[in-house]
């Protein structure tokens, strides 16, 4: 795979294809390659953003027609789920903290923000299961009821995104411990950042759905 | 390592990295055209059975049993077997074929190329989007095979039909396959969608303006944004469909639906959520699949009528205008679902106002024709082809979009007519015109232009000979998706129609060996191309080598001066000045 022309190995070293913000072609005419790069990475990013939103808003739009119904009991919502938005919120502030560590070039503090998040955010994931067990425990299931499916549907599909922001912490701290990420140059770190909020901030506007429309 | 994407490059390359998990745009285009040419022969045989029980509804020959033991036992084929061929034909041929050929496969090709660019922006997920259609597409096929065959609630898998495993054969493991083959694909535009806005918008060459792409880009440009923004609906919506399936939920399935003895659990759920969620992205799919196709029909014409193409800039707002309208007509799609007459007048009037800037269109590629000395090679025949469908396709619209005369069109024969001309028609004859006009690029060969003539002569007299008549039996009553209209004597009148429907399809589909033969052969033994721009064409991708290698410009990539339009312009010599052409005046200063 790294024979291909594609994979400028030697210039930014990831070799593997796991990161497609760095495989771009760098010929943009003079200077400012990494630039060009970082910008179409963020680019990137935010129009994926834009599917992400549609995804959430026709599940919402698929919420709104369905809680219609004349079976609709609203739930109440697990205690856990608070405790869990308290720790999400948490590791969007430890986020920060790393991304702007590694634009004020701290390494050491860079790699410490950045694994104390993906640890919070595995800590969530983990809350999220627990909960729907604390649901399960009280006999309210998937499909007891359409809040309940709504409820297990959505906090699922938020966590499966959530578990790819976790990955892709995990593999900036890769290149982190191989000292493969430069500040200014280097555009994993912000991606992932803008990426981590956003998933956060769709956690935010799911309770509000769930519970409060 | 910026400089070194030239053909010498290639040596080092092995045959895996090259052909099978390529980073190459322009590879990557080449295997998606040569799944959906896979993919194209499958659907298209399907629609050759339906038409074969239309055509002569009960008795076929005994020969057809040792083809489909279970579907045409003693030569008789089942109504499971037919609902079946119409599904699977609409779902390959929309989304694996239509959708995956000009926009995957010729988006792919061309936008690097057009743009300037050595690479798509994310060569990566580029290769990813590939190899997530192909186990998408090679999921559908499995399909067939599984029990029960594949799925059969139409192409539109309308619950409760595809949400109650026990329905229908078709709606057991087939429609599961169905759903995830379909989350493949839409995984797989999404990744392309995205490679192609980010490289539009961030990898254009220097002097390359918006204003100054091709208006094949333009067209890609927003297919990329369409599919970014619709298909998650449908992704949505699938998701709740296989929780319904499979998992006791009640999304889309409404309390005391009995399938034989059996009463379901379920209660309360809404099937016409669903056809929301669906058509959500349905209608955009119909702009995913013909704005390409209107592209190429706008640089095409402009090639081979030597002529700048008429209104540009009104083109380029025509086509943000119909993608925009695209996402609030979903609707009328659903006039007939009981829904409130206020809102399907709201319907009907955005759908009407699409109207507005297809006229637009079709006027501008009329005034680029008007008077013009035309050359009519065989991409520009399947291009005024395009026009044509447009046309015809487009006027029946307007009658389907009008919520009152949809109410006694709906489902019957006028609207699988009226897609066929405006969706499939034009859509196919834009793959096809693709196909003609970039081969040179593509191979470094022509196709054989005789051939290439003979191809479009059959195809589009024969295209009228079977969607044509369908109008007729649409407003005379005949039902879309019937087995055999002879079940109601008010159709038998019709048979004649439909056997002559049948006998012109079968011509429309043996004029496609015709492509089929003359594509391969071209490939090895077509005229090899003599020069780098064998159309005399202004647009970028004809700067590049006869054979581009990785990278597409072994030096510098070219900078651009003009829009791409430049034909007969008065201040240039010879009849066309490149985009990449600098104007006279900078060249005598210089």
């Amino acid at each position: 795979m790294a024979e291909t022309l594609t994979v400028p190995k030697t210039k930014s070293g990831d070799g593997g294809g796991g990161d497609f913000v760095d495989q771009s072609f760098g010929d943009y005419g003079s200077g400012g390659e990494s630039q060009k790069r970082a910008d179409t990475a963020k680019l990137g990013l935010r129009i994926a953003l834009g599917s992400v939103t549609m995804l959430f808003a026709a599940f919402t739009s698929a919420y709104i027609v369905r809680s219609a119904g004349e079976d609709w009991i609203p739930l109440a919502a697990p205690s856990l789920i608070w405790v869990n938005t308290v720790i999400l919120l948490f590791s969007s502030v430890t986020m920060e903290l790393g991304k702007r560590a590694f634009e004020s070039w701290r390494p050491v503090a860079f790699r410490k923000w950045i694994a104390v998040t993906a640890v919070l955010g595995a800590l969530f994931i983990a809350g999220q299961v627990a909960a729907w067990n604390q649901l399960a425990s009280q006999g309210i299931y998937l499909q007891s009821h359409p809040h309940s499916s709504f409820f297990y549907v959505l906090t699922g599909v938020h966590a499966v995104h959530l578990l790819v922001g976790v990955l892709a912490l995990f593999y900036v701290l890769m290149l982190a411990r191989r000292y493969e990420l430069t500040p200014g140059e280097s555009s994993s770190p912000g991606v992932v950042a803008t990426y981590w909020h956003f998933v956060g901030g769709i956690w935010i506007y799911l309770i509000v759905v769930l519970f409060y429309l | 390592m910026s400089e070194g994407h030239d053909d010498h490059g290639h040596g080092k390359q092995s045959f895996i990295s090259k052909y099978i998990f390529s980073y190459d745009h322009k590879m990557i285009a080449k295997q998606y055209l040569t799944l959906v040419m896979f993919m194209a022969v499958v659907g298209g045989s399907l629609a050759m059975l339906v038409r074969l029980q239309l055509g002569w509804p009960g008795q076929h020959a005994q020969f057809w049993e040792t083809l489909f033991p279970a579907g045409m036992a003693q030569g008789v084929m089942t109504p499971e077997f037919y609902v079946m061929l119409f599904t699977m034909h609409g779902t390959i041929m929309v989304f694996f074929v239509l959708s995956l050929g000009p926009v995957s496969g010729f988006g792919n090709f061309l936008i690097p190329l057009q743009v300037g660019a050595r690479d798509m922006a994310f060569p990566f997920l580029n290769m990813m989007s590939f190899w997530t259609a192909l186990p998408g597409a090679i999921i559908i096929l499995i399909s067939f095979f599984v029990e029960g065959g594949a799925a059969a609630s139409g192409w539109t898998a309308y619950p409760p039909l595809s949400a109650i495993r026990s329905a229908i054969p078709g709606s057991a493991m087939g429609q599961t396959l169905w759903i995830v083959g379909m989350i493949f694909f839409i995984a797989s535009f999404t990744m392309g969608g995205l490679n192609f806005v980010v490289t539009i918008l961030n990898l254009r060459t220097k002097g390359l303006k918006m204003m100054r792409l091709p208006l094949t880009t333009w067209a890609q440009f927003l297919v990329g944004i369409l599919g970014l923004l619709a298909f998650p609906a449908l992704a949505a919506g699938s998701i709740l469909l296989l929780f319904d399936r499979g998992l006791g939920t009640s999304f889309y399935l409404p309390a005391g639906i009995f399938i034989g003895d059996t009463l379901f659990p379920h209660s309360g759920g809404s099937p016409l959520l669903w056809q929301h969620l669906f058509w959500f992205l349905g209608h955009p799919e119909v702009y995913i699949i013909m704005l390409p196709a209107l592209g190429f029909t706008s640089d095409i014409i402009s090639t081979f009528t030597r002529r700048p193409i008429f209104g540009y800039r009104s083109m380029v707002y025509a086509i943000v205008a119909i993608a925009m309208l695209s996402f609030v007509v979903w609707g009328h799609h659903m006039f007939v679902s009981g829904m409130s007459p206020f809102l399907g007048t709201a319907f009907t009037m955005t759908t009407l106002c699409i109207a507005v800037p297809s006229a637009v269109k079709v006027f501008n590629w009329l005034a680029t024709l008007w008077m013009a000395k035309i050359q009519f090679t065989t991409p520009m025949l399947f291009a005024l082809g395009i026009v044509s469908f447009f046309v015809t396709g487009g006027l029946t619209g307007i009658f389907l979009g009008t919520n009152v005369v949809d109410i006694q069109l709906h489902d019957t024969y006028f609207v699988v007519a009226h897609f066929h001309f405006i969706m499939a028609g034009a859509g196919l004859f834009g793959l096809l015109a693709a196909v003609y006009y970039w081969f040179p690029k593509m191979f470094g060969r022509h196709m054989n232009e005789r051939a290439g003539k003979v191809h479009f002569w059959f195809t589009f007299i024969a295209y009228y000979g079977v969607f044509f008549p369908m109008h007729y039996l649409g407003i005379s009553g005949m039902m879309r998706r019937i087995y055999d209209p002879n079940t109601y004597d008010y159709l038998k009148p019709f048979q004649n129609v439909n056997t002559f429907i049948s006998i012109s399809a079968f011509i429309l589909g043996l004029a496609q060996v015709i492509f089929l033969a003359n594509y391969f052969w071209s490939m090895f033994k077509g005229k090899k191309v003599e020069s780098e721009n064998p159309w005399h064409a202004n647009t970028l991708e004809w700067s590049t080598p006869i054979h581009p290698g990785h990278g597409n410009w072994p030096g510098d990539i070219p900078e651009v001066y003009r829009w791409p339009y430049d034909y007969q312009h008065p201040d240039e010599e010879g009849d066309h000045a490149p985009q990449w052409q600098p104007p006279a005046k900078v060249k005598a200063a210089k």
